[in-house]
C-alpha cells in the first residue's frame, strides 16, 4: 500500500502516469549502457605514471606501499614489515588461491590462519582485486576467497596486489567486475558487498582532529606485485 | 526527533551565550572551507562535475517512480527485501518488526540521518531493545543524550572535556583515575568498548549515501569503517534509506562520489565507501543472512512537482552548513530538528511544515556562499526565499508572520548576535578572496529587504558598527 501511495505522489508531482513503455525502454537502455560521465584527466596518464599515482596516493591518505618484483617475493616483504613495524608473525589471510599458493615456507616464522577474521587478530593479509590510481582506492569485492572481515578487524590490514590490476579510474574497475563476475543469487555481477578502500580508518569526531585508527585497522599496507610489463 | 525549530530565537540565544559551543564553532569555523578549496583545487574538473552531478540528480527525480521500482525489483533478486515506508511511523513499525523477528536484544548502528528522522532509537528503547550508536561522534551523544548538532560531523560541538566526562560517566568498569593524554586515548577507548557491542549485536542498522538502480546496491561512506563493522557482523543487516538516495547507474553514483568526500570534508575520497547488495552469498565466511532495505518517505514525494524539487538533489554532504555564517554563530541545535544550516532551512519546513520551521528559512544572511560550493548546485538562498514567499501567499496567520519579522527585529536588537554573525560571514568573504564590498547590502537583512516592502532596517547602524570595528582591528 505504501508502495503505490509513493509511487503515485511521485507520478502526481511528474504530472503523468506509470512511463509511458517508450520511456522506460529508453531508461533500460541507458541502464544497461551505464554511460560514463566525465573522468578527470589526473588517471589519463601513461601507465607508469598511473602506478606511481596509485602509490602516492595511497601514502597521502597515510598508507603504505611495498613493491616486490614478484609473487614468489611477497612473504618475505609481510615478514620485514611486520618486523620493522614490531608486529606480530601470525595472521589471517584470506582463502585466496593466488595467496595459499605463495612459498610461505620460506619464512617458516610467519604462522597463518586462512579464514575470514576473528576480533582477536591482529594482522590480516587480504587479497586485491583491483586497485584505483585516481585517488589510491582499493578495490575489495566480497567473495569466499575474501572475506570482509579481513579489511576491518584487525590493527594492521596488509593487502597484496597485482600491479597490472591497478586502474585509473573507478569506472574501469566496475567494468572489471562485470567482465568477470557473474553472481550466482542475483545473475548480475555485484557481489554480496564491495569495499572500496583508501587508506587506514580515522576519525575527526573528536575537536575536528585527524586520528587513525578509529574501528577499522590503524595501518594500511600494500604489497605491490610489479607483474605489469608496461609499468616500466 | 522532537523539534524544537519554533524556539530557534531562544535556542539561538542560548546558543550565543555558550561558552563551550562558541569555543568548538570557533575552532572548526575555519577548517572546513580551506579544506574542501584545497580538494577542489587539486582537481580542475570539479566545476564541471558539479553541473553532471545536478543533472544525474535531475534525470533520476524526474523518473523516480522508475527507478525506484527497478532497482527495488534488483534488491530482490539479491535475496534482500524492500520495506516501502510512507511515514516515519510505517518506518519505525517494519525496523521494530524485522527486530523483533529475530529477537534483537542490542541493534548496532553507523551513523544515520534517517534514523534521527524517524527517532528509530527510542522506539526501539520503548520496545526493550537496545541500539547502539557506533560512530564514535553518534556514541558520545548517545551517552549525553544530545541530538547531533552537524550532519557529517555531529559531535564537533563538543570540547575534549565534554569527552573526557562522558566516558569516565559511561565506563564504569575502567580505572577512574585513568588519564587521556592525547585525543588519540579517548578514541582508543570508545574503539574498546564498542568493539564489544560489534560482536554480541543481532541486527546492524546503517543509512545510506545512495541506492542504485542497476544493480539493486546500497552505498555507505564512511572513514571510521564503523558503518562496515555494523554491517558485516550481525546476521540482519537493515538499510535505512529515503527515496531520493536513488542514482541509476553505478557510474552515476561514482560521478557524485567524485564529489562527496570533496565537499563534505575535503578528502579525495572517504576511507570505506562500500556497495551492499543482497544477502551472503553461498561460500561466503562472512556478512548478514538477511538484508533490509526501509525505503521511506516522510514527506519527499511530496516535494516531488513543486519549487522545492531542487532540494531533492541533496547529497548530504555538509559544505553549505560548512559555510555558513548564520550555523557557524547558533551552532546546529538551534536549528531545533534533525537538518541544520541552509539544507536544514529548505528541507525542515518540507518535513516538518512551515508552521514549526518558519523561522529557519529566515536566519539567513542569504550571503550565498551555500549556493556557491553546493555540489548538486541546489539553489538554497533561493529556496529560502520561496517558504518565505509561501508563507505570504497562504497568508499562514499574520501571527507566524509577525514572529518572522520579530525574528528580524531580534537579531537586529542583539549587536552581540549581528557582530558574531557579521564577524563569519567577514571571515568567510574573506577567505573566499571576495571584495568586502558585498557587504552593503546587509547580511542579516538583504533576504528580508529583498521583494518585500518592509521598513527600511537599521543596517546602516549595523554596517557603521562593523566598519567600526574592522577599523579597530576586532573584525
Ligand atoms: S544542500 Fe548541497 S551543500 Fe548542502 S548538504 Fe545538500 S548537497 Fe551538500
Amino acid at each position: 500500500m505504501s508502495k503505490d501511495a509513493i509511487l503515485g505522489e511521485i507520478r502526481r508531482g511528474l504530472k503523468r502516469g506509470p512511463l509511458p513503455e517508450d520511456q522506460a525502454m529508453a531508461l533500460r537502455a541507458r541502464l544497461a549502457a551505464h554511460p560514463r560521465h566525465l573522468i578527470p584527466a589526473r588517471s589519463r596518464v601513461p601507465r607508469p605514471e598511473q602506478l606511481a599515482l596509485f602509490v602516492r596516493n595511497v601514502e597521502k591518505e597515510y598508507g603504505t606501499v611495498a613493491h616486490v618484483a614478484g609473487l614468489a617475493d611477497v612473504p618475505a616483504a609481510i615478514a620485514d614489515y611486520l618486523a620493522a613495524q614490531n608486529l606480530p608473525t601470525d595472521f589471517a589471510m584470506a582463502p585466496h588461491p593466488e595467496l595459499q599458493a605463495l612459498p610461505w615456507h620460506l619464512r617458516p616464522m610467519l604462522q597463518m590462519r586462512v579464514g575470514r577474521a576473528q576480533p582477536t587478530d591482529l594482522v590480516s593479509v587480504q587479497h586485491g582485486y583491483a586497485a584505483v590510481a585516481e585517488t589510491g582506492t582499493l578495490v575489495l569485492p566480497a567473495a569466499p576467497e575474501r572475506p570482509t572481515t579481513l579489511n576491518l578487524l584487525s590493527d594492521t590490514a596488509i593487502v597484496v596486489l597485482r600491479a597490472s590490476r591497478v586502474v585509473g579510474a573507478y569506472e574501469e574497475a566496475w567494468d572489471l567486475l562485470r567482465a568477470e563476475r557473474n553472481d550466482p543469487v542475483s545473475n548480475g555481477f555485484m557481489p554480496r558487498n564491495v569495499m572500496l578502500v583508501t587508506g587506514p580508518s580515522r576519525s575527526a569526531d573528536i575537536e575536528s582532529t585527524l586520528e587513525l585508527g578509529a574501528h577499522g585497522p590503524r595501518r594500511l599496507h600494500v604489497v605491490l606485485v610489479d607483474d605489469d610489463p608496461a609499468a616500466s | 526527533m522532537l523539534a524544537t525549530s519554533p524556539a530557534f530565537k531562544e535556542n539561538a540565544t542560548q546558543a550565543l551565550a555558550n561558552a563551550g559551543l562558541q569555543k568548538a564553532l570557533t575552532r572548526t569555523r575555519p577548517q572546513h572551507p580551506a579544506k574542501r578549496a584545497a580538494a577542489v583545487a587539486a582537481l580542475p574538473e570539479f566545476e564541471q562535475l558539479r553541473d553532471i552531478g545536478r543533472d544525474i540528480k535531475n534525470h533520476t527525480i524526474a523518473h523516480l517512480d522508475f527507478y525506484l521500482e527497478t532497482w527495488a525489483g534488483n534488491v530482490e533478486r539479491a535475496g534482500g527485501k524492500v520495506h516501502w515506508c510512507s511515514t516515519a511511523d510505517d518506518a519505525r513499525a517494519a525496523v521494530l518488526e524485522i527486530c523483533n523477528r529475530v529477537n534483537a536484544k542490542t541493534v548496532t548502528k553507523g551513523k544515520s540521518m534517517i534514523s534521527e528522522e524517524l527517532g528509530i532509537n527510542e522506539h526501539l528503547e520503548q520496545h526493550g531493545i537496545t541500539p547502539v550508536e557506533t560512530d564514535l561522534g553518534e556514541y558520545i551523544l548517545q551517552l549525553r543524550h544530545e541530538p547531533p548538532s552537524h550532519i557529517i560531523g555531529p559531535a564537533f560541538h563538543l570540547n575534549r572535556e565534554d569527552w573526557e566526562e562522558s566516558f569516565r560517566k559511561a565506563h564504569t568498569d575502567l580505572p577512574a583515575d585513568r588519564v587521556f593524554h592525547e585525543r588519540r586515548d579517548i578514541m582508543s577507548e570508545a574503539r574498546n568498548e564498542l568493539r564489544a557491542k560489534f560482536l554480541a549485536a543481532d541486527v546492524g542498522i546503517t543509512g545510506a549515501n545512495f541506492l542504485i538502480a542497476e544493480t539493486g546496491s546500497s552505498v555507505i561512506v564512511t572513514n571510521e569503517g564503523n558503518g562496515d563493522l555494523t554491517q558485516t557482523l550481525p546476521r540482519v543487516h537493515i538499510v535505512l534509506a529515503s527515496i531520493e538516495k536513488m542514482v541509476p547507474t553505478l557510474e552515476d553514483a561514482t560521478s557524485l562520489l567524485r564529489l562527496l568526500a570533496r565537499s563534505a570534508t575535503g578528502q579525495d575520497f572517504s576511507v570505506y565507501t562500500t556497495f551492499s547488495t543482497g544477502i551472503r552469498r553461498p561460500g561466503d565466511l562472512d556478512g548478514p543472512e538477511e538484508y533490509h532495505v526501509v525505503l521511506v518517505d516522510n514527506g519527499r514525494s511530496a516535494m516531488v512537482g513543486t519549487e522545492f524539487q531542487d532540494m531533492l538533489r541533496c547529497i548530504r554532504c555538509s559544505a553549505c552548513m560548512n559555510h555558513c555564517p548564520v550555523y557557524f554563530s547558533v551552532g546546529g541545535h538551534s536549528y531545533g530538528w534533525v537538518y541544520p544550516g541552509p539544507m536544514g532551512a529548505v528541507l525542515t519546513p518540507s518535513l516538518i511544515g512551515i508552521d514549526k520551521a518558519g523561522h529557519l528559512p529566515n536566519a539567513s544572511t542569504f550571503c550565498g556562499k551555500c549556493e556557491s560550493v553546493c555540489p548538486v548546485k541546489i539553489p538554497l538562498p533561493m529556496l529560502m526565499r520561496h517558504w518565505r514567499e509561501r508563507e505570504f501567499e497562504r497568508h499562514l496567520t499574520p501571527k507566524a508572520v509577525r514572529s518572522n519579522l520579530a525574528l528580524w527585529a531580534w537579531f537586529a536588537r542583539r549587536p552581540g548576535l549581528y557582530r558574531v554573525a557579521t564577524r563569519a560571514a567577514a571571515a568567510m568573504l574573506g577567505w573566499m578572496g571576495r571584495r568586502k564590498g558585498r557587504f552593503h547590502s546587509l547580511p542579516l537583512a538583504g533576504g528580508w529587504t529583498d521583494g518585500r516592502d518592509l521598513p527600511a532596517p537599521e543596517g546602516d547602524t549595523f554596517f557603521a558598527r562593523y566598519a567600526r570595528e574592522q577599523r579597530a582591528g576586532r573584525v
